[in-house]
C-alpha cells in the first residue's frame, strides 16, 4: 500500500428521491451512517469538507460548517467547495490533502442537496454578462440541449441508434432494481424508453437522468489510523486517486454551459480530450490502466454519454461503445460492469451527493457488500463525473 | 428565412455585440492581436491562450459560413429566462464549426427547420431571427438573435475556400 493511499473506514447514504425538505436532513442522515459504518464518533472527526449546495441558501454555500454546526460544534477545521457536478471529489480531494499533508487523521466528506421540479435552471436575476444565464436567454439550451449533442454525434459519426442509448437504461434499470439507496427502482424494457416522449432530439425522457434529492458521506483517514484502529487493512477499500483535472487549452469540445469552444486557430487540440484527461490522470497517478478496472460509476447524465465514458475511460477504442454495450461486457457478471449501482438512471441527480454516492458505490462493491447488485471478485473500481466550467473528476478505489 | 420589417416596428439585437443586423449578418468575435488565436462571444481582458499574455482582444467578425458539429431539437419549452411563445413550437438547435477560426458556434435554427433537416457535416450560413418581441416605452420592438440556417450552394462552395 502506497502512503499516498487513503483509507475509506466509512460511508453512507440517505435515499435518494423528490420531497423538498431540508437538505441537511438527507446530509445528517448519510453522516450518522458514515460515522456508524465507520466505528467512530463524531468528535473524532478532525476536518470536515462539505460538498455545497447551490439551491438552498446560505446554508448550502458553506456546508462544511453547516454539517459541523448540525452535528454540534466540536472545532473541527472545515473547507467548503463547489464544482458543479464534482464538488463532490474536489471535497474528497480537500480532505485527501489535509490527511496527506499531516493536517489530520480523520475527514469526513459530505454532501446533500433538494432540488427543484424539471430542468435545471441557471441561478435567478437578469445576469447579461453570465454565460449560465445567457445560454437559456438566447439559445434556450437546456442541458438536456448538450447532452442530445453528443448523442447526435454518436448516431450520425458511429451509427448508434435509438435503441442502443435504450439499451444502457435498460441494463442500469436492472442493475438498481435491488439498490435500497435508488430512486428509480423500476425495470425499464426498450419500448419503455422508445415510447417516452422526446425532450431533446434524439433523446428521451427516459434517456435523460432526472434531479433528485440525496445525501452521501465518507469516513477517510490516514493510513496509520486506519491500521491503529483496525489492525490489518486487507480486504479495506483504499483510495488510490483523485483527479481534479481542469481542460487544457484548447478545449474542441462544445461542453455545457458554453457558446463556443476554443479556437485551434494557433494551438492545436491536446492529445487527449477534457474528459479523457480526467480519467487518464486518475490511472496515472494510480499506476493502474484501463484493465485493472473491475468496473466504473459514470456520470450517465443521458444514456449515450455512458456510452461516451467508455471511451474516455479507455474501456474501448472511440466508436465501440455500442459494441462494449451490446457484447454484455458493462452488464453485472461481464467484464467491467458499468455503472452497477444503476447509475444516475436509477439516482437521478443530487448534485454535491453525487460524486459521493459514486465511491460509496464501490466501496461496498469493494467489501462484498452490494446486495442484489455485487460484482464478484472486484478488486478495482474507477468513478467519472463531468459538471460545467472545467469541473469533473475521476477517482479510483481498490482493495 | 425572412423577418417581417412592418412600420414602427424597431429591432434591436437581444444581446449588444455579439452579432451584426444587417443583410448578410455575422459573429462578432475576438481576435488577440499578439497570437492571433478567436474567442467568441466577444469579451475584453486576457486571451485565453495560456502561452499568450496578452489583453489586447480586438472584436472581429467571423466566417458566416461552417459545417454542423451536432445539432438537437427542443420538443419541450426551456424555462425562464428564455421567452417561449405559447403555445411552444418545437425548435432546433445546431453547433457549427468555423474552419477559418477553429470554433465552434451553437445557436438556434431559424423556425420550421427541424433535426430532421439536419447532419453533421452539413454546411450552415448566419442569419438573424426574431427572439421574442416586446413594446419597450411605447414601441413595439423585435428582440433578435443570430441562428444557423442550411446555406445555400454558393454560401456551401466558399466554406472549401476559406471564404
Amino acid at each position: 500500500m502506497s502512503d499516498r493511499d487513503l483509507v475509506v473506514l466509512g460511508v453512507g447514504m440517505h435515499p435518494w428521491g423528490k420531497w423538498g425538505r431540508d437538505f441537511t436532513e438527507y446530509g445528517m442522515v448519510a453522516a450518522r451512517a458514515a460515522l456508524k459504518d465507520a466505528g467512530i464518533e463524531w468528535k473524532d472527526v478532525e476536518y470536515v469538507a462539505g460538498a455545497d449546495t447551490i439551491r438552498n441558501g446560505y446554508p448550502g454555500f458553506i456546508a462544511g460548517s453547516t454539517f459541523a454546526q448540525k452535528l454540534g460544534w466540536t472545532g473541527a477545521s472545515i473547507s467548503s467547495n463547489y464544482a458543479a457536478c464534482a464538488s463532490g471529489a474536489h471535497s474528497l480531494q480537500a480532505a485527501r490533502a489535509s490527511i496527506l499533508a499531516g493536517f489530520c487523521d480523520v475527514a469526513m466528506v459530505i454532501g446533500a442537496d433538494t432540488t427543484p421540479k424539471g430542468f435545471f435552471a441557471p441561478v435567478g436575476g437578469e445576469r447579461k454578462t453570465d454565460p449560465d444565464w445567457l445560454r437559456f436567454h438566447l439559445l434556450g439550451a437546456t442541458n438536456p440541449v448538450y447532452f442530445a449533442m453528443f448523442a447526435r454525434r454518436r448516431m450520425d459519426l458511429y451509427g448508434a441508434t435509438s435503441e442502443d442509448f435504450a439499451q444502457v437504461k435498460v441494463k442500469n434499470s436492472r442493475h438498481g432494481l435491488g439498490n435500497p439507496y435508488a430512486r428509480f427502482r423500476k425495470e425499464n424494457a426498450i419500448e419503455d424508453v422508445l415510447n417516452s416522449p422526446i425532450v431533446s432530439d434524439p433523446l428521451r425522457l427516459l434517456d435523460i437522468c432526472a434531479t433528485s434529492d440525496g445525501a452521501a458521506a465518507m469516513i477517510v483517514t490516514s493510513r496509520a489510523f486506519a491500521e491503529k484502529k483496525l489492525g490489518s487493512l486487507k480486504g479495506v477499500p483504499r483510495i488510490r486517486a483523485v483527479s481534479t483535472v481542469t481542460p487544457t487549452y484548447p478545449q474542441t469540445i462544445l461542453e455545457l454551459p458554453d457558446f463556443a469552444t476554443d479556437s485551434t486557430a494557433v494551438v492545436a487540440p491536446p492529445v487527449r480530450g477534457f474528459k479523457e484527461s480526467l480519467c487518464w490522470a486518475a490511472y496515472e497517478e494510480a499506476g493502474m490502466s484501463p484493465s485493472d478496472m473491475n468496473m466504473a460509476e459514470v456520470y450517465d447524465l443521458s444514456t449515450a454519454l455512458e456510452l461516451d465514458w467508455y471511451e474516455h475511460l479507455g474501456l474501448c477504442a472511440p466508436g465501440e461503445a455500442e459494441g462494449l454495450l451490446r457484447s454484455g461486457a458493462t452488464t453485472i457478471g461481464g467484464r467491467v460492469p458499468v455503472n452497477p449501482s444503476g447509475g444516475l438512471s436509477c439516482f437521478g441527480e443530487a448534485i454535491p451527493a453525487q460524486a459521493i454516492a459514486q465511491v460509496c458505490e464501490l466501496t461496498w462493491q469493494l467489501r462484498g457488500q452490494a446486495q442484489g447488485r455485487q460484482v464478484e471478485g472486484a478488486k478495482a473500481g474507477i468513478t467519472a463525473n463531468q459538471g460545467l466550467f472545467g469541473n469533473g473528476s475521476s477517482v479510483i478505489v481498490s482493495v | 428565412m425572412s423577418v417581417s420589417a412592418a412600420g414602427g416596428v424597431a429591432r434591436v439585437p437581444a444581446v449588444e455585440g455579439w452579432f451584426t443586423l444587417d443583410d448578410e449578418p455575422h459573429l462578432i468575435g475576438c481576435r488577440c492581436a499578439a497570437c492571433g488565436t478567436y474567442v467568441f462571444p466577444p469579451r475584453s481582458g486576457a486571451c485565453p491562450n495560456p502561452n499568450c499574455d496578452s489583453e489586447d482582444l480586438v472584436p472581429t467578425p467571423l466566417s458566416r459560413v461552417g459545417t454542423v458539429w451536432s445539432y438537437t431539437e427542443n420538443q419541450y419549452a426551456p424555462p425562464p429566462p428564455y421567452r417561449a411563445a405559447e403555445p411552444f413550437e418545437p425548435y432546433a438547435l445546431a453547433a457549427v464549426q468555423l474552419e477559418e477560426e477553429g470554433i465552434i458556434v451553437l445557436g438556434q435554427v431559424p423556425k420550421g427547420i427541424m433535426a430532421a433537416d439536419l447532419k453533421v457535416g452539413m454546411p450552415m450560413q448566419l442569419e438573424t431571427d426574431v427572439l421574442y418581441r416586446e413594446v419597450v416605452d411605447g414601441v413595439d420592438t423585435e428582440f433578435m438573435v443570430y441562428v444557423w440556417a442550411p446555406a445555400g450552394p454558393t454560401a456551401a462552395k466558399s466554406i472549401g475556400g476559406g471564404s
